[in-house]
């Protein structure tokens, strides 16, 4: 049964035709065209499909559609602003912390989350919050201090 | 050689300059591939001539270089530019390269065994020096200039004795299509030379990766598209009896495709198609084969095989009698999978019989000869892009096996329902149909004299193959016997497809021939490093050990030294490479922590340090991931890992720190990169959990349970 969903996408409203158990990434990657949120497993295990609705970093594979209903959601392609890259982005490109790429929105989101809740994250607590996400090229060294350093950027404000 | 396109230039040429923008004028270098054999070639197959390299000078400045290969996240994209601005004589940033489309690149044999620069790569440079040359030629009549008096600098030729005779390389080009084939090779930069290689360069496409702009094959979205869920047996072997439709019919927007048992869903969303599929109800006869993940190994070493052998030297029984001790092993490693994060995708469409399929593949080309084959089409009616590629680890590289089952599969449907078909593996149907490393089995038995040195050596390796098998070591008294390889893998040997993964077979064979020493180290009570360093004489290997020593700041101790150091060496894809690591464990939980690893590399001349580093962390910390915890488990057909969630990879949490060294020699060609920092780590965690407790784990991965078993027997 479609029902009428509306929520906000990267700060754009949106109204949706649509089943309402459908797991959000694929409404993102088919109905809304954003495929910047990837599938790596839809079991919530590996993190590749992380966005942030309401601020927080969730697996989209997870969520409902439905559960998104009058909710902030932000996707990879929400955060550069006016050609500007947010500084998490630009962190990721100016340490080299990536490879293949295909982890690299998901592990940005969930950055993205770990930061504004905890603006004053130290490094272990980064490494421990980004265990789910998952980086099979291992790009992970790179991946942490990118993020310790955006943070350090995040906070000069 | 100059001359304006012509009316004789048959068809197929035509088409093909128009393909690579080349109608209106440029330069195209081709580079034949005499130095690498003709084996690599597959003459006429395909619309591209068979070459294994071309550039492409266009008259907008930008230069253009075709390869065959891809980058899969190695980092391939961004240093070839390097070469060819190194020897054009161009800016870094006006070179564009178009990898792994059929209808434009020149025919590749798939990427893999870490040939990317070492040999596409070499030809890459020469046919870059060649078409400076041919720019000079040209640049001579048009400036009237005596060459002698040319050079060049950021695209531009000019004359310097006459400071206002210049042109540019796109000028040149302009209203040519001069074709240049190399017989000899021309002199390439020397190394005391290098603008661009050998510098770092981050990568190139590190933006569209952080914007979600770069596509991977699952991203492209086509008017019209269907996605498609095919239905899989639950277990290897197991055959269709029926299947039960009608519940998924149901579905607003299912389409159902049956084609013998080849049964597909197929809709506009992906996740409906999916959910149709679970409605389908089915029947399937199971097979008998009775194999599990703990039977495996005897079975594997009664598997009939013929041995081939690999190494002999002197006689092994007179080596026994010059033995004062004598070491006799089994080490063991289970199938691996490949786990990229982007499962297998392939989108296919066909318009005008023509057949167009974006796949995440290591060897488009011989998806193109699948494709071609199983639609009985003419192999110039097919063709197959590269789009970015999420990692595969020699998981999608067909060489045996067909290794992208899901490109014929999307372009079956595409044919059938006349509209563009995306199929995308599962996570569970990534695991379910991977090409699994093979499991393997390594005997080894060896003997040291009083002095430390080692007399014989004499190894049996089954199914890993025999890359890393060869004896490094300064040893009189050889025998290494191979049954069985990766790429023939003996008739009834394994129970489903196995296949290449990161330097194949060469982990396996480490981890026993590295453990084997360190374990005679011990005996002879010699510091693990000085006992190799005694019975090496190769000097690249003593050249990388010491200098993960140096690295390292080791310091020399009676083995079983309770500081839990492990060291590995070896050779991979022409580079010598030396691990030393620190662990420590939990003798509780039997949970190991790698606390620090070093690595060294003597690849030759390294173009991307920044992107080689790069690989050598990566792999460092992907084999981890076979030395600890990953191993399918699998029984009667069914493969039962299905998921992250019981088969674990590296984490954020495990990683070391971890530093690396490339040694300087630039003289030297290139090697290999992005494989040989795998090979090490089974090697160097069981040396240092030896080095720590004195337990002997020579069973990958090294679970807790066997490292509390193992340290029950010490």
């Amino acid at each position: 049964m479609k029902e009428k969903i509306s929520f906000t996408i990267n700060d754009k409203p949106v109204t949706l035709e649509v089943e309402g158990d459908r797991k959000l990434l694929w409404v993102l990657r088919t109905e809304l065209g954003l495929t910047g949120t990837k599938y790596g497993c839809g079991e919530g295990v590996c993190g590749a499909c992380t966005v942030l609705i309401d601020g927080d970093a969730m697996q989209s594979c997870q969520v409902r559609i439905r559960d998104v209903a009058g909710s902030k959601v932000t996707t990879i392609e929400g955060l550069e602003k006016g050609g500007k890259l947010h500084p998490i982005q630009k962190a990721f490109v100016d340490h080299d912390a990536l490879q293949c790429g295909f982890c690299t929105p998901g592990m940005i989101m969930k950055a993205h989350s770990i930061l504004t809740e905890n603006p004053n994250a130290k490094k272990e607590e980064i490494v421990n919050a980004m265990d789910g996400n998952l980086c099979r090229c291992g790009a992970h060294p790179r991946i942490i201090d990118a993020i310790v350093d955006a943070a350090k950027i995040l906070k000069k404000g | 050689m100059k001359g304006p396109v012509s009316s004789d230039i048959d068809y197929d040429r035509r088409d093909f300059f128009k393909k690579i923008g080349l109608i209106g004028g440029g330069i195209i270098i081709y580079c034949t591939i005499g130095d690498t054999g003709s084996s690599i070639a597959q003459p006429g197959f395909g619309s591209t001539p068979d070459f294994n390299a071309f550039l492409r000078i266009g008259t907008d400045e930008r230069v253009t270089c075709f390869i065959g290969k891809v980058d899969m996240g190695q980092g391939t994209i961004t240093s070839f530019p390097q070469l060819v601005a190194e020897e054009l004589d161009v800016a870094y940033d006006s070179v564009d390269m178009v990898m792994g489309d059929t209808d434009t690149c020149p025919w590749d044999i798939g990427t893999g065994g870490s040939m990317s620069i070492r040999i596409v790569g070499v030809q890459v440079r020469s046919a870059a020096a060649e078409a400076k040359g041919v720019l000079k030629l040209l640049a001579a009549e048009y400036l009237k200039s005596p060459v002698e008096r040319l050079k060049t600098k950021d695209g531009v030729v000019f004359d310097t004795k006459k400071s206002d005779a210049k042109v540019t390389y796109g000028t040149l080009a302009k209203g040519n299509i001069i074709e240049k084939h190399l017989e000899t090779k021309p002199s390439v930069t020397s190394p005391d030379g290098f603008e661009f290689i050998g510098k770092p360069y981050f990568h190139q496409d590190a933006y569209k990766k952080v914007t979600g702009i770069a596509q991977y094959a699952g991203d492209i979205r086509l008017t019209d598209m269907l996605y498609a869920a095919i239905l899989r047996p639950p277990v290897h072997g197991a055959l269709l009896k029926s299947a039960a439709l009608s519940e998924a019919k149901k579905i607003e927007g299912v389409q159902v495709i049956e084609d013998d048992n080849f049964i597909a869903i197929l809709h506009e969303a992906p996740d409906i198609a999916r959910k149709a599929l679970s409605m389908v109800k089915t029947e399937y006869d199971l097979p008998s084969l009775k194999l599990n993940d703990k039977n495996i190994y005897e079975h594997l070493l009664q598997t009939p095989v013929q041995a081939q052998v690999k190494e002999k030297k002197g006689e092994i029984e007179e080596g026994m009698k010059l033995a004062k001790e004598l070491f006799e092993e089994t080490y063991t490693s289970a199938y691996v999978a490949h786990a990229p994060i982007e499962t297998h995708t392939s989108l296919a469409t066909i318009e005008n019989g023509k057949v167009t399929i974006w796949a995440s593949t290591q060897s488009p080309f011989a998806v193109q000869r699948t494709v071609a084959e199983g639609m009985k089409l003419p192999a110039d009616k097919v063709r197959v892009i590269t789009p970015f590629v999420g990692g595969a680890f020699g998981g999608k590289l067909t060489m045996v096996t067909d290794s992208n089952l899901e490109a014929l599969e999307a372009a079956r449907l595409s044919h059938l329902t006349g509209r563009p078909v995306q199929v995308s593996f599962s996570r569970e149907e990534e695991f379910f149909y991977d090409t699994f490393r093979p499991a393997a089995i390594v005997k080894i038995k060896s003997g040291i004299d009083g002095s430390g040195k080692i007399v014989f050596w004499n190894s049996n390796v089954y199914m890993a193959g025999d890359g890393g098998a060869e004896v490094i070591y300064n040893i009189p008294h050889q025998m290494v016997n191979i049954y069985g390889t990766w790429m023939m893998p003996p008739p009834g040997a394994h129970p489903f497809r196995i296949g290449p993964w990161r330097a194949p077979g060469v982990p396996n064979n480490i981890h026993a021939k590295e453990m084997q020493i360190s374990l005679m180290a011990a005996k002879a009570g010699i510091d693990p490093l000085e006992f190799r360093l005694k019975n090496l004489k190769d000097e690249k290997m003593i050249g990388v050990l010491k200098a993960a020593a140096k690295k390292f700041g080791y310091k020399p101790v009676k083995p079983l030294s309770g500081r839990g150091i492990g060291i590995s060496c070896g050779i991979d894809v022409d580079t010598y490479v030396a691990h030393i690591g620190e662990i420590e464990l939990d003798k509780k939980t039997g949970e190991i922590r790698v606390k620090r690893v070093v690595c060294v590399y003597d690849m030759g001349l390294c173009i991307n340090p920044q992107g080689t580093k790069i690989q050598m962390e990566g792999a460092c910390i992907m084999s981890m991931g076979y030395a600890l915890s990953e191993g399918i488990r699998f029984s009667d057909g069914a493969i039962l890992d299905k998921n992250f969630d019981t088969y674990r990879i590296p984490g954020f949490s495990w990683v070391p720190k971890i530093d690396t060294v490339i040694l300087k020699k630039d003289n030297d060609p290139p090697h290999g990169a992005g494989e040989p920092a795998v090979i090490g780590m089974g090697a160097v965690i069981a040396s240092g959990v030896f080095d720590a407790t004195g337990a002997k784990l020579l069973e990958m991965p090294m679970t807790p349970e066997r490292v509390k078993a193992a340290l029950g027997k010490v």
